[in-house]
């Protein structure tokens, strides 16, 4: 299943924190508490940055020459460097921002194995369809009612996840309706 | 007990099996998607649920009271104080105004014009349609004309609304305003809600769905 969450790190993950991180730069130079907060506020709601995360990831954009440091303000703490984008980390991040992901079409889905065992097997691969029915359907519904209570950007979020399993369901009635074809097919 | 039941429902157009032994309940309140493939009986099932046509066999309960066997005479009244309907298509009278259809259902009810009239009037900024109450059909866009015939569907308060693939004619973004405008609607007179969909966003919107094949209603407990 898809909790929300996992949605926005799947988001995450393909995005990548260095690039997103460099985005939020580009919008304006801040100092690595600020872009945290930036980041668990827009990217990061079910599972934020650590302040480790953000200092070895800028860290490593520095020592790449994608971000500076600039404005070193006196006093204490980590948090008072600013860092600013520099125009490699500029090219990099509009070039990343530019292209496509790649699509991915899961030919080997969890669903498909267990639809095709179950034939394979003889055991009920309909009453498996159905279940799973259910349990998309379940999901829906709790995603249909962040959609209905939350923000904008968490109806975003949930419209994505729910997108997905419509096209699980979708695939889950044509496969229901061709159990027969597919049971003679997986029999030879 | 449930507010509306079908008990072993049969039904059959010519040798054709429509219904085969279907049995729901749907709860005072709730929200119920009947769902299903084209053809699978679901909108049978909810024609039959709402007394617009007549099991061969099984029963229909409303509040306690067996429906089926009620003659037309007797079921017309319930259709029209106790039900509401929506469309996939609104269905609206086309020689009426938006505010006209929206009344139908009062003045049908014997309520007075006047009063008909103001009643239907407040449905209109609560679904979004002011400034539409003197357009016809025609000059109403497809969630326009869908969200009139919700108010149409609702203004007489019925204990349940009845809608079959009420977001079937409209793109994504419309039907999802109309749902969300349904569901508030419905909880808010405490209106039980039986939608017939294909489409699983629609049916997310319900408390629990029920899945419909050859006429057949599958096991609840399958599903659980």
């Amino acid at each position: 299943m898809y909790p929300l969450g996992v949605y926005a790190r799947r988001i995450v993950l393909v995005m990548t924190v260095p690039l997103t991180l460099l985005g939020l730069m580009e919008r304006r130079p801040q100092h690595g508490y600020d872009l945290k907060r930036d980041y668990d506020t827009w990217f990061g709601r079910d599972k934020p940055l650590s302040y480790g995360q953000i200092y070895n990831t800028l860290a490593r954009l520095t020592r790449d020459g994608k971000v500076v440091v600039s404005d070193i303000a006196p006093g204490a703490g980590p948090d008072r460097k600013q860092y600013v984008i520099t125009g490699d980390g500029a090219t990099e991040f509009d070039a990343w921002l530019r292209s496509p992901v790649e699509p991915e079409p899961h030919l080997q889905t969890t669903l498909f194995a267990k639809v095709t065992l179950a034939l394979m097997l003889e055991r009920d691969a309909s009453g498996y369809l159905d279940r799973q029915r259910a349990a998309h359907l379940r999901r829906m519904r709790e995603l249909t009612e962040v959609k209905r209570s939350g923000s904008l950007v968490d109806a975003l979020l949930a419209d994505h996840g729910l997108f997905h399993l419509e096209a699980d369901l979708r695939w889950i009635e044509l496969t229901t309706a061709r159990l027969d074809q597919l049971a003679r097919e997986v029999g030879r | 007990m449930s507010l509306l039941e079908a008990r072993d429902l049969e039904l059959h157009f010519g040798p054709t099996p429509a219904l085969q032994r279907a049995s729901l309940t749907v709860q005072a309140g709730e929200l119920l998607a009947i769902m299903g493939p084209s053809g699978s009986g679901k909108s049978t099932l909810l024609h039959c649920l709402a007394g617009i046509l007549v099991p061969d066999r099984g029963e229909v309960h409303f509040d306690g009271a067996r429906i089926d066997g009620l003659n037309e005479t007797a079921r017309s009244p319930l259709r029209r104080d106790a039900f509401g309907f929506v469309f996939q298509f609104g269905q609206l009278v086309p020689e009426l105004t938006a505010e006209e259809n929206v009344a139908l259902p009062l003045l049908l009810n014997k309520v007075g014009r006047r009063q008909a009239i103001q009643e239907a009037r407040s449905w209109f900024p609560r679904l979004g349609l002011d400034g539409l109450e003197q357009r016809r059909s025609g000059e109403l866009s497809g969630g326009q004309a869908q969200r009139v015939a919700l108010a149409r569907g609702m203004v007489a308060r019925p204990r349940v609304l009845f809608a079959d693939e009420p977001t079937g004619a409209l793109d994504s973004l419309t039907g999802e305003h109309v749902m969300d405008l349904l569901v508030e609607s419905a909880r808010a007179h405490g209106t039980s809600v039986v939608v017939v969909t294909h489409e699983p966003r629609v049916a997310a919107y319900a408390d629990r769905e029920v899945v419909v094949r050859d006429g057949r209603v599958l096991a609840v407990a399958a599903l659980s």
